[in-house]
């Protein structure tokens, strides 16, 4: 038996307006939540009813928050900076070269990113307290490597794939070094991918929160996600909701903005790579 | 770069597996001495005769986050397996507007896992909390719910947001899946006039089931090790401590930094252990997975 069409047709825009309802109302409700002030934010509202930026100024102007951000920028640059270089010399050896053990070494590399984080903290806190590097921003950057760098070849090694050979021959024929290779040739065609890989490693270590939460001690020194979860009012009782939606506004627009804007890529690196944010 | 990852990843780990056979503890790090499987098991006899078990193998605490991280994993992987389907099956049909649901779809995925764990404890809030008043709204509550702090409900919570946060990523694996498929063999069906839903458990599930597959394995793997979402929405409840949380409580918390090495190293050996079954199973090849 079939449907008539305008019944699966409404059927369908309803499960679509649900979808969409689902997924867009928390961050939406987060946003109407931090633009509200004093009492009012303990009323349940539906739809904007007021609009203040208390929470904004107070979340920016007081405490460490602004730092934390510029915090949050330099460990996220950092560790894009480092992880795409390294990545890029890396996947091209296991792109183009073939050697003995190639694949087993793409499996290691991809269990590395597979780690439990927990298997490897107790072993990076000795590390990062001998180098003195404990309260450091430079300890998450290293830290962050741990993730970042697997993905980072793991994605460039097979966009690298599907790249022709023939201009690279060329130019082994011209007498090109490898470095020269790897710096004229592939990172002019690799771009895209490098922009997708250096998005996806940026958002990782922007979120970043168990590294961060254990290796920082100091409320200056911290990042963003590590601020937000322990945003306190002036007693322990007093949960400060306006302020920590303020905050969470602040910490994911530039992030959703960046998905959106560059959302081809993004799932073009996703299927790639297979990697959570 | 072997280096490298070498020394942010072997390394640490060995050190792991170390310090899980000592007696470290965190201000004495250099001084621990070797003290064998102590921290898995152990029998204590008094001078009285009367023997005491301990270590982690009988240790109740961590059987229960054991537990809640396999119901944790279970749970919700089987939810955003299903929700991930749908929304990559809307995804792949031709309408108005599609663009759009799918930026909407990202948002979910975009946002920090601390910052949804704080939102949606503050929409899960007992007294302030949105959830509450819409279902209490429509009647299905009759009084509010503390969500995250009954025993009954913080799982549920935590699978909930985790569930939410999750799903798009599914999606997108599966949408792409679903993208790779030949178009021929759905006109083909259309001509023989076979009936959608059987279409799609005969046609568009085996076809996309590698896609699916590996989508499942990565939300697996980080099911199980979940930590953040956990830490922040539920803190310091037992009913949802995971072996995560469990490890780093011990490590920097308890004092035992040791007995949270050992715990660490069982959840790496889980891990690795479900890792090997899956690829077993799937038959992946790394030079295929695309």
């Amino acid at each position: 038996m079939r449907v008539p069409r305008p019944i699966r047709v409404v059927a369908f825009y309803l499960l679509v307006a649900g979808i969409v309802l689902e997924s867009v109302f928390p961050f939406y409700y987060a946003v109407v939540t931090s633009f509200k002030s004093g009492q009012a934010i303990f009323h349940v509202d539906y739809w904007p009813s007021s609009f203040s930026l208390a929470n904004y100024v107070s979340v920016l102007g007081t405490g460490h928050f602004a730092r934390n951000i510029l915090n949050s920028l330099i460990v996220a640059a950092a560790t894009v900076a480092l992880s795409l270089s390294l990545g890029v010399t890396a996947s091209y050896a296991l792109a183009r070269i073939r050697f003995r053990g190639r694949r087993l070494l793409l499996f290691t590399i991809l269990s590395v990113s597979m780690f439990p984080q927990v298997a490897v903290l107790a072993g990076l806190f000795e590390m990062v307290s001998a180098f003195r590097l404990y309260n450091s921003l430079w300890s998450l950057v290293f830290a962050y490597l741990i993730f970042t760098l697997p993905f980072t070849i793991w994605v460039l090694a097979a966009f690298m794939r599907d790249l022709p050979t023939g201009i690279e021959e060329a130019a082994i024929m011209d007498g090109a070094s490898p470095f020269a290779i790897v710096t004229r040739i592939f990172i002019p065609m690799l771009w895209p991918a490098m922009v997708t890989t250096g998005l996806l490693a940026f958002i990782a270590a922007w979120n970043e929160f168990l590294f961060a939460l254990t290796f920082i001690s100091t409320d200056t020194q911290r990042t963003v996600p590590v601020a937000i979860a322990l945003l306190s009012g002036a007693s322990s009782f007093e949960v400060p909701w306006g302020r920590i939606m303020a905050a969470s506004v602040i910490v994911t627009v530039p992030l959703i903005v960046l998905v959106l804007v560059f959302q081809r890529r993004i799932v073009a690196g996703l299927t790639a790579g297979g990697v959570k944010g | 770069m072997l280096i490298v990852l070498a020394a942010i990843a072997a390394w640490p780990l060995a050190r792991t597996i170390w310090f899980g056979l000592t007696d470290a503890s965190l201000d004495n790090l250099d001084a621990a001495k070797f003290v064998g499987f102590r921290n898995y098991f152990h029998v204590l006899t008094l001078e009285s005769g009367r023997r005491y078990m301990s270590g982690l193998l009988v240790d109740p605490l961590w059987w229960a986050a054991v537990w809640n991280t396999l119901k944790f994993a279970a749970i919700s992987v089987f939810f955003e397996t299903v929700f991930g389907t749908i929304i990559a099956l809307v995804l792949n049909a031709e309408f108005r507007g599609r663009g759009i649901v799918r930026a909407a779809v990202l948002v979910p995925w975009a946002v920090p896992t601390i910052v949804s764990a704080k939102m949606w404890a503050w929409m899960l809030n007992d007294q302030f909390g949105i959830l509450n008043d819409l279902l209490m709204r429509l009647g299905i509550l009759s009084h509010p719910v503390a969500w995250t702090a009954s025993p009954d409900t913080a799982l549920a919570a935590v699978l909930i947001v985790d569930i939410w946060k999750s799903t798009p990523f599914m999606a997108l694996l599966i949408l792409a899946g679903l993208q790779m498929l030949p178009a021929d063999i759905y006109e083909a069906a259309r001509v023989d006039g076979v009936h959608p839903v059987k279409v799609f458990w005969k046609i568009t599930l085996p076809l996309i089931r590698p896609a699916m597959l590996v989508a499942m394995i990565f939300r697996t793997l980080d099911a199980l090790r979940v930590f953040d979402l956990i830490y922040v929405l539920t803190p310091d409840n037992e009913h949802t401590q995971t072996m995560s949380v469990f490890a780093r409580q011990n490590l920097f918390y308890f004092d035992k930094f040791a007995y949270g090495s050992a715990a660490s190293t069982l959840l790496f050996l889980v891990i690795a252990l479900v890792t090997i079954l899956f690829i077993r199973l799937g038959h992946l090849n790394p030079e295929e997975r695309r």
